[in-house]
């Protein structure tokens, strides 16, 4: 069994997500270890890239945070590191596909697998184009996270069919980014997804509160949020961790709230 | 694999979110343009709308001047609008038109592509959306009120570079949150197919009519196109039905900008690197762990750090040569032609221009040299005037 799917044994998977170097390197790590013993099940490292594309406004300033203090990919291999000497948590690289491919595909899925990154999520690597990784990441025991939209349809059962470690449903239309309600028929996309498989299926973009997680949660394997986290980021800094964990523990009690 | 491959080039990387959407308008981009209605429309608002064909000018003072080959400009800046960009752009709001789309939304680096854009959603009665980076909403003001004289909104785009790439971002983040009712009507060879093929197939009108004028003008077809590059659709539009005959040398001229031996410059196929971006496989300017380079120019629509994927397939399969072009060399073609011939090109096209000063006198006086120029310098007198350091407000 695959590391990440020991994130789905606790309940439903409460999945936080932040940008690797914001606010600094040693802060990440410091804020991924507190986000576990918190409740987070897995974590999303997001690795800083100049252009992200499918992220809203708070994501994209934690990226241009990271990318003002130079983090490098070297550097966010350094945070898994260091957060694998203290911890097992699942641990997930949420990364522009650029970024990867510069490195070179060989030495950077060799990296995750030596030091115990679990899968990866890019969000401009679509179906049609994961070719590019496949074989290199399934070498090197490294999930390729599909994910699946609200305009997917037809290609949902293509999409799940292939999928390994959970699939992550994108809530919403449109980029990353707290929404004050979610209107898509997520029900209807998840029970779709689950008549071709057994993976976990997270739902992400726009979950914030308490409420909305209970929501998402009720009908979820995992509920995922990121811009949430780094607006808590952004506005504490250095200091964020006591605010992380008390909110990271809300939304897990949330999540997890079946009733 | 997906589609849309040049080469390894292409490819379709973009958000799940929007890849039915492109599959849609790809299959109704075929559709389309195999229906004589459709063709038949646009080719009529190409003719009475646009003004084509365009003029192939002899440029019979430039061409003495430089004493070499014979100099023909394909006269794009004398469409509607001023350049090339509305070639592509009739092209695709009819398009969106028919697939029941109310509203377009577009990037502009110069400001060109954003007027035609606008120009052809007032015609078409579509809403129509701007996004320009805040830089170039400054060097090219006038153009942002052309914009919204033409009844369309502009959105000054305030992160990363805050030129043509951060546009482009903005306008795929507009798209993946209203798919429904909006087609993103992207200005260059660039992105995710279809849109590479789409935007070349639609400027590929400018070779069909200069084949044509060659022949009845010259009784024979050139010996080089040349054609400035940005992300590259002028140039794809100029090359395109000279591909199959080798014997005419096809010549991309990228922004140098203050010298490719500088980091201010936004030369991608002579600086970059191989890389995924905006939905491409192609060549880009990158830093050392593949962050996408800011890159400069003074011609704010050769301002990218990308191209698009044909022309890295025709440079690396040798169809296609791509130089550099300095700012210095653009501005005094900028100037050059003016005075000789009484035509105030584009910056960006002056960037060809500057290139065609270099080549004719080492070619034949019976050698013929084709220069697209894509649109018209009106739009850049000031920022020349700036960067000769004449102020026009006093």
């Amino acid at each position: 069994m695959s590391k990440i799917a020991n994130a789905f044994q606790n309940g439903t998977a409460f999945i936080g997500f932040l940008t690797a170097g914001d606010p600094t390197i040693d802060k990440t790590v410091e804020f991924i270890l507190a986000m576990e013993e918190a409740g987070c099940d897995l974590i999303e490292i997001g690795i800083p890239f100049s252009d992200p594309m499918a992220e809203g406004v708070v994501i994209q300033d934690a990226n241009v945070r990271a990318l003002e203090n130079d983090t490098t990919t070297d550097d966010v291999f350094d945070i898994v590191r260091r957060v694998r000497e203290k911890s097992d948590v699942p641990l997930v690289f949420l990364t522009y596909i650029n970024p990867v491919f510069f490195y070179g595909y060989e030495k950077f899925f060799k990296k995750c697998g030596e030091l115990g990154v679990d899968g990866i999520i890019s969000p401009d690597l679509p179906y049609e184009e994961k070719g590019e990784i496949a074989d290199i990441a399934k070498d090197n025991g490294v999930d390729v996270i599909s994910l699946i939209a609200p305009t997917s349809s037809e290609r949902i059962k293509m999409i799940a069919n292939d999928a390994t470690g959970f699939i992550y449903v994108v809530s919403s239309l449109g980029v990353t980014g707290m929404r004050s309600e979610i209107k898509t028929d997520l029900n209807g996309i998840l029970s779709d997804i689950r008549e071709v498989t057994d993976l976990p299926l997270a739902v992400g973009f726009g979950i914030n509160t308490p409420d909305q997680a209970s929501e998402i949660g009720k009908i979820a394997d995992g509920v995922i949020v990121g811009s949430a986290i780094v607006k808590i980021i952004e506005k504490y800094g250095e200091n964020a961790e006591k605010h992380l964990r008390d909110y990271v523990s809300a939304m897990k009690d949330a999540s997890n709230q079946k009733s | 694999m997906s589609k849309g491959r040049y080469g390894e080039y292409g490819g379709q990387y973009i958000s799940e979110t929007l890849m039915n959407e492109l599959i849609y308008l790809e299959q109704q981009y075929n559709h389309y343009m195999n229906d004589a209605d459709f063709v038949y429309e646009l080719n009529t608002l190409l003719k009475e709308y646009a003004g084509r064909p365009s003029l192939l000018y002899y440029a019979e003072r430039m061409t003495e001047d430089l004493g070499g080959a014979k100099i023909y400009l394909k006269r794009e800046d004398l469409n509607h609008t001023g350049a090339h960009k509305i070639n592509n752009v009739l092209g695709q709001v009819l398009l969106a038109k028919k697939m029941g789309k109310t509203r377009v939304i577009a990037e502009t680096g110069a400001g060109q592509h954003g007027v035609a854009t606008a120009t052809a959603a007032a015609l078409l009665d579509m809403e129509c959306e701007v996004y320009m980076g805040e830089v170039d909403t400054k060097r090219q003001a006038l153009n942002v009120y052309r914009m919204e004289l033409l009844g369309a909104k502009v959105h000054p785009v305030k992160s990363g570079t805050k030129t043509l790439k951060d546009a482009v971002n903005d306008a795929f983040r507009d798209w993946i949150a209203r798919v429904h009712d909006t087609n993103y009507v992207i200005g260059s060879t660039m992105g995710p197919h279809p849109f590479p093929q789409m935007v070349r197939d639609f400027q590929a009108v400018i070779s069909k009519e200069a084949r044509k004028q060659f022949l009845q003008k010259e009784g024979r077809l050139p010996d080089a196109v040349i054609a400035c590059v940005g992300g590259g659709s002028n140039a794809m539009g100029a090359f395109y039905n000279f591909i199959e005959d080798e014997d005419v040398k096809l010549i991309g001229c990228e922004a140098g900008g203050k010298g490719i031996d500088t980091p201010y410059n936004a030369a991608a196929l002579t600086k970059g690197q191989i890389g995924i971006f905006h939905g491409m496989k192609s060549i880009f300017n990158q830093s050392e762990y593949g962050q996408i380079a800011p890159v400069y120019s003074v011609s704010a629509g050769l301002d990218y750090p990308g191209v698009g994927p044909e022309h890295a397939y025709l440079r690396d399969c040798g169809r296609a040569q791509y130089v550099p072009i300095t700012d210095e060399e653009a501005v005094n073609a900028f100037e050059y032609l003016s005075r000789m011939e009484g035509i105030i090109p584009a910056i960006e096209s002056a960037h060809a221009v500057a290139y065609a000063m270099k080549l004719a006198p080492q070619m034949d006086k019976d050698e013929i040299i084709m220069i697209c120029l894509s649109g018209r310098g009106d739009k850049d007198v000031r920022s020349i005037a700036e960067y000769r350091g004449v102020d026009l407000n006093e």
